[in-house]
């Protein structure tokens, strides 16, 4: 097996025993890309080979003289273009930011480097993040390393792809309606959205800021939970950062009587019955270790894509005004004073479905408008929450199908926006309720495409989700 | 309210021109969704608090002290027309 189709803990341990040195690691993996990457596209940048080989000769040279070396140490992570990189050029996958480098990195990528891994590069995703299947980046389509006639999902789909096609070992992504959990689906991987909080989002590129958190993607659950632990902590520069203790137990064993919540409403029509069926197979293991499936209802499900599109267009609207062409980003070339350079800086600068999301956004913030659409959401929001928070008394965790089909064809559904935004169904609740998410490998179809289950719980609860992903992991 | 969604107006306020061809396709396509959306008012929220964001934070402020921040140079330095370390836009007052 090569070393760029191992898990980090396997790569961790041949370190250790100096079966392989980090400098092989990163060899392996670059060739890797090199052979993959004309086929699947993943990364808008991937960082000057001889570069990462030094970073990688360091630490293994760290390891030699017997000095401390982080927990990620000399591990390769891709990371998506919306985290600020230093030096780096970080385009969110947006004309608007194609000459951008920032002056800082996101506290997450500083995070990763003080644990000693090695920033790869900067992976593609929908431009801003919005999207579902990575289709709408400016700068390049990225295909499913499963079959390339088919889509990863998005937005983190260049984070997905670029784990389940070995061209890293690790990558960070950020979800905002499920972006990180349905392309985990799609290819394959895990995908863990922490809950809202529990990683910084300084640096994070914002799109809807009460709904965006950053995570991690990885080949198992127990590389999953390393670099969760590595990126999950309190940071001063983040408003929203959540002063809590560390994680702990994530590998440990799951409950003896574990209570998962099955809700009615997410196994209806719309579900592709082999989708069903490998999410129905997931619970019934669990259940023939020990574990109870209780029946839950979560009555205002129907009303979560609305609320959440009102909710995200709107926080995009306000967050993109900054795109105005004076300080960073593109300018556009045409004359004219100073609201001419504007909109004509944001109309040449930005996509479709970045004018559409703030188009939208603006008419539901716009004076009239505002009650009928914002508010209502803001208020509906409470009640999805109420719905989960009485659920979690009969339940540990809730599992669920992360999308309602496997990957599909690119282009299938590019002429549609309002059949995109359905493929998001059952994933944007997470971000409204705020609670931890991963999307755990559970079964593939008769296309040969990967299917995910999702586990969800309360806020804070990711050693418990962590623990019942480990069990199934083991079980399929 | 879809029927009355006037896009070149709203595009307008977001300081985005459309052309005749992507009024029309936007348009529709904002009708659409605004027309699912819709299902939103079948909801009786009288009386239910509002959910801004999901931490339990408020007006979290740092200590009003003086601490290292970009350079000039640095924060100059992604900017698409500068002149005497000062960005560089249209007049704006006349």
């Amino acid at each position: 097996m090569k070393l760029a189709a191992m898990t980090a803990g396997r790569l961790k341990a041949m370190l250790a025993r100096k079966e392989a040195s980090c400098a092989d690691i990163m060899r392996s993996v670059l060739d890797e890309i090199e052979k993959r990457e004309p086929s699947v596209r993943a990364f808008i940048t991937v960082r000057d080979p001889a570069d990462l080989l030094r970073e990688a000769e360091k630490v293994d040279q760290r390891v030699l003289r017997g000095q401390p070396v982080g927990p990620l140490a000399g591990l390769p992570v891709a990371v998506k273009d919306n985290l600020c990189t230093q030096g780096l050029r970080t385009t969110c996958a947006s004309k608007m930011l194609a000459d951008f480098v920032p002056p800082y990195d996101a506290t997450v990528v500083q995070r990763v480097k003080e644990a000693d891994g090695i920033i790869l590069g900067k992976t593609n995703m929908d431009e801003f993040a919005m999207g579902s299947t990575t289709e709408n980046s400016a700068m390049q389509t990225t295909r499913n390393p499963w079959n390339t006639d088919y889509v990863p999902g998005g937005t983190s789909g260049g984070s997905a792809a670029a784990v389940a096609a070995h061209e890293t070992i690790l990558a960070l992504g950020s979800d905002t309606g499920g972006s990180i959990r349905q392309p985990a689906s799609y290819c394959g991987v895990v995908g863990l959205k922490p809950t809202y909080g529990r990683v910084s989002r300084y640096g994070l590129i914002a799109y809807a800021s009460s709904l965006d958190q950053v995570g991690a993607l990885a080949r198992n659950v127990e590389d999953a939970a390393l670099l969760f632990s590595v990126l999950a902590g309190h940071d001063p520069k983040d408003s929203t950062s959540l002063d809590v203790a560390s994680p702990e137990g994530l590998l440990s064993d799951p409950p003896a009587r574990l209570r998962i919540g099955v809700p009615k409403e997410f196994f209806g029509p719309g579900l592709d019955a082999e989708v069903q069926e490998a999410v129905e197979k997931a619970m019934s293991a669990l259940a023939s270790h020990g574990a109870q499936l209780v029946r839950i209802s979560l009555p205002h499900t129907e009303y979560a894509i609305p609320i959440y599109y009102i909710i995200a267009c709107a926080e995009a609207s306000s967050n993109l005004a900054r795109y105005d062409g004076c300080k960073y980003g593109y300018r556009t070339k045409s004359e004219g004073n100073v609201i001419d350079m504007m909109t004509a800086s944001r109309t040449e600068g930005f996509g479709e479905e970045v004018k559409r999301r703030i188009i939208l956004g603006t008419y539901v913030l716009s004076s009239g408008y505002h009650d009928a659409y914002y508010n209502k959401a803001a208020k509906a929001r409470t009640l999805i929450r109420r719905d989960y928070d009485e659920a979690y008394r009969d339940c540990d965790v809730i599992m669920h199908p992360v999308a309602p089909t496997p990957a599909f064809k690119i282009g299938e559904k590019t002429s549609d926006p309002l059949a995109m935004y359905l493929v998001d169904i059952y994933s944007v609740i997470a971000n409204l309720t705020g609670s931890p998410a991963m999307s755990v490998p559970c079964g593939m179809s008769r296309g040969g495409l990967p299917i995910g289950v999702q586990i969800t719980g309360p806020a804070l609860s990711e050693p418990l989700l962590f623990r019942v992903a480990y069990q199934l992991e083991g079980l399929t | 309210m879809p029927g009355n969604f006037d896009v070149q107006y709203v595009a307008r306020l977001a300081r985005i021109a459309l052309t005749p061809a992507e009024q029309e396709k936007f348009g529709a396509q904002l009708s659409h969704i605004l027309g699912y959306i819709e299902k939103l008012n079948q909801l009786d929220v009288a009386g239910i608090e509002p959910t801004a964001h999901t931490v339990p934070l408020v007006n979290v402020a740092r200590p009003d002290e003086v601490r290292p921040s970009l350079t000039n140079e640095e924060a100059l330095r992604n900017a698409p027309a500068k002149a005497n370390g000062l960005f560089v836009v249209p007049k704006i007052v006349e």
